[in-house]
């Protein structure tokens, strides 16, 4: 690989195409650090990522940036688009601004940190991600959840965790309403270390675990019974 | 006197044709348990079907092939559009997307087995992909589903094309099921779920919703694979034309089409009788769509949906399809129906060729199920040869077909070389009805 690869680059995307940055991003032997200008909202942008390299993307992106992420840590400097950092594996990925619906869908590692609001469908289907929004989220989030954690420090649409599994949701705000066999749960030593370790690791200091409350699955949707019929 | 010449001549006992044996025992079943019937396979009612076409064959203004020595090739090439490296079918029949939860791993290697020994692809399913199929499968397409259960990019990356599943001929507008019974440990850690659960998977995609975000979703499964593979995106078949100009215009290199009598691993009994189309009912719209699009052959299309043997397949490609898909007669090949069961299969309160409770996980094949004792009985390699050996007729039998109406490639059939027997095929196909010029809608008779 170039030398040109190491250390901190730059990718400019009004000289660059999309395929031009990811084939780069994606390569077997990339390191270092990379800025990514002018994103322009354009959409796929950092999609794929296996390097544990740091991108910076200096702007607003559309849909599913990050998306699909392995090792990397990437942060947006500005607003994100549907499906942000959808099915991460692994690594991190910081939303500075707000971010649109989908955020972080069906993830199953790693860390998404959203420093303002998260639309509709946050944390859809995830399985094992951890995502930490400082704003609200909207509705329907943490729908059908699997595993790991969403933690809102402001407040909750509708329907918070409808149909969930095994995922843990902590907030600290209004949740407007929950959603089927979704519940509130005693908050456990257990659930205030894995809330204190996720805020920590996101670098929130402003806010201690013990304001938050925490929601999980009621269970009772797990086997199919007459009594639950509304629900199905 | 006795007294039964007393009694007046009585009627012998007359089932209702509206309320019969089996809808009366539905109703009796719903009364006593409260819940909807659940069960695997397709629709079981009769449907217009590729029955209801017959072939010419040559005559004086035609002439045939020679059976066995002129060659009728029988390859096919999906992805052309716009992936970098297309797939190369030997025959154009491949096996239908299953998962590992709803057949055993042991199955799902047959099948692999199978299908790489005459040189076609299988594809995963519901619940992502397993080491041993993929290591059994020369060709492996990975679905991209709803659920997502599993679903990791490098799987994506191993793989040879991508399907994008938007829905099943058996229940469009549906989400998956997998039951408890089927919830083994191995299951449950693939798809990050409690075992022993019963699995509702969802109906839609978590991150898009319509046509313009699949252009987009699409575009991000490329970059991800380095535009290298094709993507597939299989629709059930409900409204065909605009589904597939739809999927066309967000992208798509190969469109799979899922009639309604294709089979299911759990679906509520409703659904799959009252929602969907009949495969023989949808294609010619699809293949409209595509001329209409100036695509057809240019995105492949293949369809499924009560797909059993080299006549269905000569007919869905002579109708304008690039390739077929199995499903429930691969599991017949496997094993699945065999009579020697029929012990077992009376204790599960059924008989051979009636056996559709593939969600219960006890089919005794050791097909269908997560039992690690049933599914140990299934033999892998025999059970690859039974499929190899069963593709190999569908396509000999489709050659056959195609020679004799003087073919030297099975793509080379068209609507011209046949007849429609009802005037139902006719007017779904537009393939006259037989003796006459005429289908319904076309003016004369
Ligand atoms: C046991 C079983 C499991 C199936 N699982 C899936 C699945 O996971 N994903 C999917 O798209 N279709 C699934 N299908 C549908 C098949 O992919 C295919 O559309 C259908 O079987 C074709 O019709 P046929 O069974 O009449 O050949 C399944 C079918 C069966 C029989």
């Amino acid at each position: 690989m170039s030398e040109a690869l190491f250390n901190h680059q730059t990718v400019d995307l009004r000289k660059s195409t999309i395929r031009d940055l990811n084939t780069v991003l994606q390569s077997e032997d990339v390191t270092g650090s990379w800025e990514v200008r002018h994103p322009d909202g354009r959409h796929s942008i950092a999609v794929g990522l296996t390097a544990p390299i740091d991108v910076t993307i200096e702007g607003q992106v559309g849909y599913y940036a990050c998306g699909m992420n392995q090792r990397a840590n990437l942060t947006i400097k500005g607003n994100a688009g549907p499906g942000v950092a959808e099915n991460m594996m692994s690594g991190s990925v910081h939303v500075e601004g707000n971010a649109s619906m989908a955020a972080g869908a069906t993830g199953h590692g790693g860390l998404l940190v959203i420093d303002g609001d998260a639309g509709a469908r946050c944390g859809i289907s995830m399985k094992g991600i951890d995502i930490v929004v400082r704003g609200s989220v909207g509705h329907m989030s943490g729908f059908m959840a699997q595993s790991g954690a969403l933690v809102v420090c402001g407040d909750a649409g509708e329907a918070l965790g409808d149909s969930l599994y095994e995922a843990k949701i902590f907030v600290r705000g209004e949740v407007k309403s929950l959603g089927a066999d979704c519940e509130e749960k005693t908050m456990t030593e257990e659930d205030l270390d894995i809330l204190r370790n996720i805020l920590e690791k996101s670098g929130i200091t402003e806010y201690d675990a013990t304001t938050f409350r925490r929601y999980g699955s009621g269970r009772r949707l797990y086997n199919f019974h007459v009594d639950n019929a509304s629900a199905y | 006197m006795s007294e039964s010449k007393n009694m007046p001549p009585r009627t012998v006992p007359r089932f209702s044709a509206t309320f019969d044996p089996f809808t009366i025992s539905e109703i009796q079943r719903s009364a006593a348990t409260g819940i909807y019937d659940i069960r695997g396979a397709g629709t079981k009612r009769k449907l217009p079907h590729f029955d209801d076409l017959l072939f010419l064959g040559a005559s004086i203004s035609r002439y045939p092939l020679e059976g066995y020595r002129e060659r009728c090739d029988t390859d096919v090439v999906l992805g052309t559009r716009f992936a970098k490296k297309p797939i190369h079918l030997k025959t154009p029949v491949t096996i239908a997307g299953m998962s590992f939860g709803a057949l055993s791993a042991q199955a799902k290697e047959a099948l692999g087995r199978g299908a790489s020994a005459v040189g076609t692809s299988t594809t995963t399913g519901d619940g992502g992909m397993t080491p041993e199929e993929r290591g059994h499968s020369s060709i492996l397409v990975y679905q991209y589903l709803p659920s997502r259960y599993g679903m990791n990019p490098d799987d994506l990356r191993r793989a040879d094309a991508i399907e994008v599943v938007v829905g099943q001929g058996a229940k469009p507008g549906g989400g998956g099921m997998l039951l408890g019974q089927k919830i083994s440990p191995r299951v449950a850690k693939m798809r990050d779920l409690p075992e022993g659960i019963d699995q509702r998977s969802a109906c839609r995609h978590p991150d898009w919703t319509g046509p313009d975000d699949l252009e987009i979703k699409i575009e991000e499964l490329r970059e991800i694979t380095n535009w290298e593979k094709p993507i597939y995106v299989k629709v059930g078949a409900s409204r065909p034309y605009y589904d597939v100009s739809l999927a066309v215009k967000a992208g798509a290199d190969v469109i799979v089409l899922d009639g309604m009598q294709g089979g299911t691993a759990a679906t509520q009994e409703v659904f799959i009788e009252h929602v969907g189309l009949p495969i023989l009912s949808a294609i010619r719209s699809a293949v409209q769509a595509l001329q209409d699009l100036d695509m057809h052959r240019k995105v492949q299309l293949i369809v499924s949906g009560g797909i059993r043997g080299g006549a269905d397949m000569a007919k869905a490609l002579a109708l304008g399809a690039d390739a077929v898909a199995i499903g429930t007669a691969a599991l017949i090949a496997l094993g699945d129906q065999n009579p020697d069961l029929a012990a077992e299969y009376a204790k599960l309160g059924t008989v051979p060729g009636a056996y559709d409770d593939w969600q219960e996980g006890r089919d005794p094949a050791g097909i269908t199920t997560q039992d690690p004792e049933l599914a140990a009985r299934l033999d892998p390699i025999l059970g690859g040869r039974r499929i190899a050996n069963y593709l190999s007729v569908m396509t000999m039998e489709a050659q056959a077909i195609a020679r004799a109406c003087g073919k030297s490639h099975l793509h080379n059939l068209e609507p011209e070389d046949m007849v429609s027997l009802t005037l139902e095929a006719a007017a779904m196909t537009r393939i006259p009805l037989a003796g006459t010029e005429w289908y319904p809608g076309k003016t004369g008779f």
